[in-house]
């Protein structure tokens, strides 16, 4: 997969944390995912279609949702909840709004789905595709979560 | 920018409409009324005198973009102030809401600044 269309969704979600949630996180090295299991215990995945179809989906560790939520509604969030899943719907659905206006702007159209969110321990992200799928670490002061990316190209 | 007037915040997404709610208090407003989609926004409007809305666009049932098109639509509301805040930032949705007659456009994410930004816009023209 062209590092292109991975380039938009890590910067979105570097900005998207950074001005919603007031939390500065960093990218680590992308790398291939062999397998399905989420590599945290929340999950938000979209659907993105157009020229190519594909997914998106971002799985966070419990520790560092409850602080990026807590950030975001200025209150302090102690368990994962339905409005944990809630703000993960809504984060996943603006770093993608955000990617999907940079591939834009590189001329590649696409439209997202509504986000579902899966919440538990060791749960699987299904892509759309059996293409490989791009996996990016990413580190923040209350822990780490992860991004994925699958195009059907 | 009257203080004192009512708004219509629309989200699917509760975290959403509770940002907003908290960014319009902010500002100053404090008649804020709630919607989680387009059609019960349309419902609260049908019931109640609305000054304002605030509204996503990617909702399930009615989507913020047909609620702009029935409000513009309706002899009552056509003039009500409407402020887009929605992820969709490419040019072509701009344009399609713009044509629809939205009076301002915040692509997600949003500082409260830019909220307060665009609603001056609106008010101050």
């Amino acid at each position: 997969m062209d590092a292109k269309f991975i380039d938009p969704f890590i910067s979105a979600t570097l900005n998207v944390l950074d001005t919603m949630a007031f939390t500065k996180a960093e990218a680590g090295k992308p790398y291939l995912k062999k397998d399905q299991i989420a590599s945290g215990d929340v999950s938000g995945v979209i659907g993105l279609t157009g020229e190519v179809s594909g997914t998106f989906s971002v799985s966070y560790t419990e520790k560092s949702i409850l602080a990026i939520v807590s950030n975001m509604l200025g209150e302090e969030m102690k368990e994962l909840n339905e409005e944990i899943k809630d703000a993960v719907g809504e984060i996943t659905n603006m770093i993608s709004g955000q990617a999907r206006q940079e591939l834009d702007r590189l001329g590649r159209s696409l439209q997202a789905a509504i986000p579902t969110v899966i919440l538990g321990k060791n749960h699987t992200i299904t892509h759309v595709t059996a293409y490989p799928i791009i996996a990016i670490p990413f580190s923040t002061s209350s822990g780490g979560f992860c991004i994925e990316v699958c195009f059907e190209q | 920018m009257d203080l004192s007037m009512k708004v219509l915040v629309v989200d699917d997404f509760a975290t959403m409409r509770r940002i907003l709610r908290g960014v319009l208090k902010e500002i100053g407003f404090t008649k804020i009324v709630e919607a989680d989609d387009g059609s019960t926004a349309l419902a609260v409007l049908k019931k109640d005198k609305v000054d304002l809305i605030v509204s996503d666009w990617n909702m399930p049932e009615v989507t913020g973009l047909e609620l702009l098109k029935a409000v513009r639509g309706d002899e009552s509301m056509k003039n009500v102030p409407f402020l887009m805040v929605t992820a969709e930032g490419q040019k072509d949705s701009v344009v399609q809401a713009v044509q629809a007659g939205v009076n301002n456009y915040v692509v997600k994410p949003f500082t409260a600044d830019t909220i307060k930004e665009k609603l001056e816009q609106i008010f101050h023209k």
